[in-house]
């Protein structure tokens, strides 16, 4: 990446220009349009990816467009952020002859044409007189309210934010998803007639109790919270971040220069530590590395953007874990403390525990630490609304996504650990869909006679 | 959402895509699994006496690693019992009454043949009858299909005697095997035809094999000549198509066959001036389920326009359509090339050094960066380099605005017999 030194909001401005008129016609023409195709089922989603090829290769591309948002009403930025070589185009049958179709970006070419050309896709069903609250304005909760508004229900959004889209606005950086892909595909919910209450946060504005007594149903969708403390010496010092706060100040502040040849250190290595090393090159730092305990192995980054971040000049420190950040006499940071591990038993989730190598103890010149290690739990709003959970794992039936509460359903990123799912905005849009087919089972009953 | 609906000589379908008589449309399990995927109509395969049919029946031409640019066949008609045909038709109808079902017939030239077999098929409820006097291979060996439909006296004929029985709309389908089809439409149009279908397959030889010597497809080592249709038909399916529906001699409705593959194939073929179109080697290279794109393609295309109707499109080409000696003289475009976006390819300066005007120059400019310019007053504007161009947007053919007004050659040539109407008479007196 060549970092602008004097204009820095360029070099956030989305990498890949989407494919041209040309490539996506030469690109969709090449698809085999396969009967029953293995890439429809390699979708959490299940969108129709045969058929939003052919049509945007017959020239029909509000029919393409609708054809996945009708499935993934997270569509547009799931066609830039999904791990599509592990999904669709992984299981594209032209792998084992050729090389995949570009699943993602012809999805992108055509919701593009859809954004830019203003076309609304859908309409609410006749309403049926029942009420369902939506907890959080994520993938997940603007996904299972859009399903309940063309089922006819009055879907009502809490979003503690000020704006909704949950991560997709505020978590992934602007120049993999501009944020105005996610106003998009909110504006899309919202023209439905469901109303977004945002700077409403349950549990402090409105309680659990208030919302479970006065509606039909509630969607549980909350996600999960910021990162958590690593335990060590130093937190507080100051340059110390929340990477998630850290992305979000680049996707809602101007962007400021004060980063400018920093030495800069991630700790973790998921997508949250990716974002936060990719962002802090291009906000001019001038050394980023990632820390991770385990191997490149175990992390849990995906391999495209393993590869972004090596591109991007991130230097990747195996198997080194933090144990103490160093400030000065003004309570700034100046480095931090490492120790080596090594891979030892599997632990429980499988995976090999790290176990630290004594007396391998060296120190890091820097001058931010950016923690990235994972997310915190909302527990005690999940408490409020006693539901069984496993560590703010909120417990579903697998089928119904039914929380312990009969009236209470969660999904996304929410549900997502302890072994179950993935957090992905694509799935957490399947769950959305299907939590809000399963709170209209649970309620159909009630009115269908009525009707 | 656009009305779809389609009235082609009295028959009324749901919309104007109908699968051709062909496989597809070989029994009633298919063609209900086609009214199930969206088809609005379907042609029944041929039927007639039954025969006997070879194995080893198609071969497709692969252009450029694009497989079925075109397709040829050697099957015959039906090879099912005439009587289980027509229960299934029966048992379709009633279960899609609002679908048409129209019913390909072709027996021998003889009007008590063809008495027989319209009775028999209209006691099933179809909706129509298509004669197929198309067929160009075995079956014309016969005297029946191409053979007949080669002829205009026996397509007048045996119309005629279709006509005098049939109490359902007549359709006849053209073979596109003969020098000018209107002089075939217009022998139906005399036999009381009630509209026309056209193009049935186009004499082939699919290949042959440069290894084994032998035909592509064989049969045991021995070929024959087949029938040829896809995508690389349409242009001269649509030819046909527009001929007629130019000629006022042939005022019918026509049924648009040949190479449709999609929505827009399908808009081409209704503006000039097809009331609906029949699809055979589309939906054999992919399955019924094409017809979605092609029902959603064609809603939005007529959404997009503000247009109400479908049936409001038939034949908007038509009159832009004409013979060469309209066409404008001193109408002038000529090739620009928008530097920007040219990829330098040359690909447009060989082919119009070699096998055009020489007008392309290669230069170079002040930096040393070379670039292709086109001298516009030598440029006979043929579209040669936009054809061969490679990138969108890199050729345009721009409209040169004069001052000369409109002629064309037939004006031209008039306007010169007047003038040498004229001299004649100076000299004479
Ligand atoms: C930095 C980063 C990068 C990522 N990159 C990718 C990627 O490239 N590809 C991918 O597929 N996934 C990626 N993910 C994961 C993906 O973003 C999540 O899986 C997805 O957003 C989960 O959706 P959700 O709706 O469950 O939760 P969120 O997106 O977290 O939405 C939850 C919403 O609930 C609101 N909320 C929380 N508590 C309350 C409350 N008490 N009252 C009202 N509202 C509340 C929040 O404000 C938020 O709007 C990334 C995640 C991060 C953090
Ligand atoms: C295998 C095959 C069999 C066909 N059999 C018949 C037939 O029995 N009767 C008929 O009228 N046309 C027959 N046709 C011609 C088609 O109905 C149609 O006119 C032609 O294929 C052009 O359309 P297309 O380009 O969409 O395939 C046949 C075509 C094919 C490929
Ligand atoms: S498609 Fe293949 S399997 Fe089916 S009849 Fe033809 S040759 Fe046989």
């Amino acid at each position: 990446m060549k970092i602008n030194h004097t204009n820095i909001d360029l070099n956030f401005q989305e990498i890949h220009p989407g494919l041209s008129q040309n490539e996506a016609l030469e690109e969709a023409n090449r698809c085999l349009y396969c009967y029953d195709a293995p890439c429809i089922k390699a979708c959490p989603t299940g969108i129709d990816i045969p058929s939003f090829i052919k049509k945007i290769a017959s020239g029909n591309l509000k029919g393409s467009a609708k054809t996945i948002m009708t499935a993934n009403p997270m569509g547009a930025s799931c066609s830039r952020v999904c791990p599509t070589e592990e999904l669709c185009e992984g299981a594209c049958v032209l792998n084992h002859t050729a090389k995949p179709i570009m699943i993602g970006n012809l999805q992108r070419y055509a919701t593009d044409w859809a954004i830019k050309n203003e076309v609304d896709f859908f309409e609410p069903g006749t309403q049926n007189g029942k009420r369902v609250a939506i907890v959080g304005g994520g993938p997940a909760g603007l996904s299972a309210a859009r399903e309940l508004a063309r089922l006819g229900y009055k879907a009502d959004i809490f979003e503690a934010e000020e704006k909704a889209g949950g991560l997709n606005t505020f978590g992934i950086v602007p120049f993999r998803l501009p944020m105005a892909i996610s106003d998009w595909e909110i504006e899309q919910v919202e023209k439905l007639g469901v109303t977004i209450h945002t700077k409403t946060r349950i549990g402090k504005d409105l309680s659990a109790d208030e919302l479970v007594n006065s509606y039909d149903a509630v969607i549980l969708a909350i996600g999960m919270a910021h990162v958590p403390d690593l335990g060590i010496e130093g937190e507080n010092l100051k340059g110390v971040y929340d990477a998630i706060e850290f992305v979000r100040d680049t996707k809602t502040k101007p962007l400021s220069h004060q980063f400018f040849g920093k030495k800069a250190v991630v700790i973790g290595a998921g997508n949250t530590a990716i974002d936060a090393a990719t962002s802090s090159v291009r906000l001019g730092a001038g050394n980023v590395k990632i820390l991770y305990r385990r191997t490149s192995e175990e992390m849990t980054a995906y391999a495209f953007e393993y590869e972004f971040a090596k591109q991007d000049g991130v230097e990747f420190r195996f198997l080194t874990a933090p144990s103490r950040i160093i400030g000065d006499e003004q309570g700034r940071v100046i480095g931090i403390e490492c120790i080596k591990m090594e891979l030892g038993e599997p632990a429980e989730d499988g995976r090999r525990r790290p176990v630290p190598i004594q007396g391998s103890e060296f120190i890091l010149e820097a001058d931010m630490v950016i923690k990235a290690n994972g997310q915190a739990r909302f527990v005690g709003l999940i408490e409020q609304f006693n539901l069984h959970h496993d560590d703010g794992v909120v417990k579903v039936d697998s089928a119904s996504y039914q929380t312990s509460n009969e009236k209470v359903f969660a999904c996304g990123d929410v549900i997502f650990g302890k072994g179950q799912g993935e957090a992905m905005v694509v799935s957490a849009a399947q769950q959305g869909k299907e939590s809000a087919h399963a709170v209209h089972r649970s309620l159909a009953p009630f009115f269908a006679e009525t009707v | 959402m656009a009305d779809l609906r389609i009235n082609l000589a009295g028959i009324k379908s749901p919309n104007p895509f109908w699968l051709a008589s062909a496989p597809p449309t070989n029994s009633g399990y298919q063609v209900q699994r086609a009214f199930e995927a969206g088809w609005g109509g379907a042609v029944w395969k041929t039927l007639g006496d039954p025969i006997l049919n070879v194995s080893s029946r198609f071969a497709a031409v692969s252009f450029n690693g694009q497989r079925v640019a075109g397709f040829n066949n050697i099957e015959l008609i039906t090879d099912r019992p005439l009587e289980v045909n027509l229960k299934e038709i029966y048992e379709t109808k009633k279960r899609f009454p609002d679908h048409a079902i129209i019913a390909s017939l072709m027996v021998e030239p003889k009007q008590e043949k063809w008495h027989e077999i319209v009775k028999r098929v209209e006691d099933t409820g179809v909706d129509g009858l298509e004669l197929n006097f198309g067929c160009p291979h075995g079956m014309a060996e016969r005297g029946m299909g191409s053979a007949s439909g080669q002829v205009p006296e026996l397509v007048e004929r045996q119309t005629y005697w279709v006509k005098e029985a049939a109490k359902t709309p007549v359709i006849v389908k053209l073979t596109p095997n003969i020098t000018d089809i209107t002089s075939t439409a217009e022998a139906a149009v005399k036999g009381g035809a009630d509209a026309v279908s056209m193009i049935n397959t186009i004499n082939s030889l699919a290949g042959v094999d440069i290894d084994t010597w032998n035909t592509i497809p064989h049969v045991g080592g021995k070929g024959a000549h087949g029938g040829y249709c896809g995508p690389a038909v349409k242009p001269i399916a649509l030819h046909m198509v527009g001929e007629c529906a130019r000629n006022p001699r042939i005022p019918i409705p026509i049924s648009g066959i040949g190479g449709i593959s999609n929505w827009q194939n399908a808009v081409e073929f209704m503006l000039m001036g097809a009331t609906g179109v029949q699809v055979c080697t589309a939906a054999m290279h992919h399955g019924f389920r094409i017809v979605e794109d092609m029902i959603e393609g064609l809603n939005n295309y007529l959404d997009d326009k503000g247009i109400s109707s479908v049936m409001d499109i038939v034949g908007k080409s038509v009159p832009k359509y004409s013979d060469w000696g309209n066409l404008d003289l001193n109408y002038n475009i000529t090739a620009r090339i928008n530097q920007d976006v040219c990829i330098e390819c040359n690909k447009c300066y060989i082919a119009c050094e070699d096998t055009s005007h020489q007008c392309i120059d290669r230069l170079v400019d002040s930096n040393g960066v070379s670039f292709l310019k086109v001298r516009e007053e030598d440029c006979v504007g043929c579209n040669l380099c936009s054809i061969v161009c490679p990138v969108d947007g890199a050729i345009d053919m721009v409209e040169v605005p004069n001052d000369l007004p409109p002629m064309t050659w037939n004006e031209r040539q008039a306007a010169l017999g007047l003038l040498n109407g004229t001299a004649e008479k100076v000299v004479k007196s």
